[in-house]
């Protein structure tokens, strides 16, 4: 036998692992023209690696603290040797990530995967989607420069517009009553321990939920597939999947080296509490349909603040996509059409919303 | 994997015609994706590699001050990134060695009941002129020329001769 053999049977032995690897190799993938669609989870959650990976390496220098942030990044950027790329990673990665998983949802959505029995994958997913927003909105604060200064204090400012919990809230995710220092540290440690350790619970749930349901076919696929048995097609997930999964993450890897090293990320100016906003301040494009529409909000509607309609609006409408898969209907290959409708809709206003929002001035 | 023409060759031919495609392709793809990991991996490993501390202290740096030590004591100065002993002997004249122990790098301090440089870490023990005279300690402490100039004490690093 060989090394390799003798070392492979040692640890059987000990751990008995083929039971544990087992399902993973009964496991198939529905082949069919959409199949293309489930390869964005995965690239998220390699990002998502990819994240933790640059995340730890930017920790070995970087210094949390209103006097020594900014300049620690700086030092990064231009002592470090290829710290510029390793940061310049960081943000473009985080911003792919984003996206890729706004990606995943529609996707998800409009293949109506998140129907029953898989509605905790859905729920998962868009709790995880809530953290990633929240990974966005702590880290561009770390830097500590003007831009991120002011989106934070708008940020901030906007969760304590809620009634009755948002002043609280406000002061608890500030530190104090402003944006200061207090604030930074906090950040720090929501950005680096907080989200990451519950990050990681909610994707290996994520994961198992995928792995205990196998994947979803779209239902006017299962459909053709049921007048027409011949037609159904599958494809083992350990290798052939798996591998065609590694492909679509060497291929991000390469887009994200060649954005990082061909658009380094900017660090901007140091943030002074005590200096005017500049002009054209806008936040990540990410919270742009949000930022956009509260501006478009007049500032009172009948007697209440139009800030606060917006977010208890914001808020409605984030509750009610969390629990989306609750209001379908329970029978396998009939999806209600309205639900596709919300998301057409959802996927419109978003885009529209943001484009408007990065035009507007 | 070519399964669709094998009536038209004999199946020995094909199998090694397959077989030394498939070796071409695997050397192909195995040795382009090594070289690009090498490239995402040589970034990392210069990153982890701090960059060099600016030494600012230079080869001489201000000790203290004339008066600033009575005979037999000593303080501790910055030399460079490092500490420094100064020390004042009981006859009055300056001595200035590294305050950095041979043994595990310490802090060392001027016992002025012993008269000795003394390290409180594993109790090595060094004379006045930094040699190492008790304890663990494998070497003697770099020793530093003191001057005096005006009410300024000039620490200076020895020159290698």
């Amino acid at each position: 036998m060989s090394p390799l053999g003798n070392v492979r049977n040692w640890l059987e032995e000990r751990l008995e692992w083929d039971d544990l690897i087992a399902p993973l190799r009964k496991k198939t993938v529905p082949v069919h023209r959409l199949s293309y669609w489930y390869f964005l989870g995965g690239i998220t959650l390699f990002l998502f690696l990819i994240q933790v990976a640059t995340g730890i390496l930017l920790l070995l220098y970087y210094r949390p603290g209103a006097n020594e942030a900014f300049e620690s990044i700086q030092y990064i950027m231009t002592q470090v040797q290829y710290g510029w790329l390793i940061r310049s990673i960081h943000s473009w990665s985080a911003n792919l990530m984003i996206f890729t998983a706004f990606a995943h949802m529609f996707s998800v959505l409009f293949l109506n995967a998140y129907r029953k029995p898989r509605e905790l994958t859905w729920v998962s997913g868009i709790v995880l989607l809530f953290l990633l927003l929240g990974f966005g909105f702590s880290g561009y604060l770390l830097p500590w420069n003007t831009l991120a200064f002011f989106a934070t204090k708008v940020g901030t400012e906007i969760t304590g517009q809620v009634p009755i919990i948002g002043q609280s809230t406000m002061v608890f995710l500030r530190g104090g009553e402003e944006v200061t220092g207090a604030t930074l540290t906090r950040f720090f440690g929501f950005h680096v321990a907080v989200l990451p350790g519950l990050a990681t619970l909610l994707i290996l749930l994520h994961l198992l939920l995928v792995q205990r349901q196998g994947i979803s076919v779209p239902p006017k696929i299962e459909a053709e597939w049921k007048t027409n048995p011949a037609a159904k097609k599958e494809m083992k997930f350990f290798p052939n999947f798996a591998l065609r999964e590694l492909m679509a993450w060497y291929v991000a890897l390469g887009v994200l080296g060649a954005l990082a090293a061909i658009f380094p990320w900017n660090l901007g100016v140091k943030a002074d509490p005590f200096s005017p906003a500049p002009a054209g301040i806008k936040p990540e494009w990410y919270f742009l349909f949000m930022f956009q529409t509260l501006k478009l909000i007049p500032a009172k509607v009948w007697f209440v603040d139009g800030e606060v309609i917006g977010v208890l609006a914001f808020g409605l409408v984030g509750l009610l996509w969390l629990l989306l898969p609750f209001f379908e209907s329970k029978q396998p290959l009939r999806p209600r059409h309205w639900i596709t409708g919300v998301a057409t809709f959802a996927l419109a206003y978003i885009t529209g919303m943001s484009i408007y929002g990065h035009l507007a001035k | 994997m070519a399964t669709t023409d094998r009536g038209l060759v004999t199946p020995g031919e094909q199998l090694s015609k397959d077989g030394s495609r498939r070796a071409f392709i695997k050397v192909l793809l195995g040795g382009g994706f090594l070289a690009s990991a090498v490239a995402f991996l040589y970034p990392v490993v210069r990153y982890l590699t701090p960059p060099k501390a600016i030494d600012l202290g230079g080869d001489s740096v201000v000790a203290g001050k004339v008066g600033e030590l009575k005979p037999n004591s000593g303080k501790i100065f910055r030399f460079g990134s490092r500490p420094g002993l100064l020390i004042r002997t009981a006859e009055g004249d300056y001595r200035a060695m590294s305050a950095t122990c041979t043994h595990l790098s310490c802090t060392v301090q001027y016992r002025e009941d012993l008269r000795e440089v003394w390290c409180a870490c594993h109790n090595g023990k060094y004379n006045l002129d930094g040699r190492n005279i008790s304890g663990p300690p494998p070497r003697p402490l770099e020793a530093f020329d003191v001057q005096v100039r005006g009410d300024e004490i000039f620490v200076r690093r020895r020159r290698e001769a």
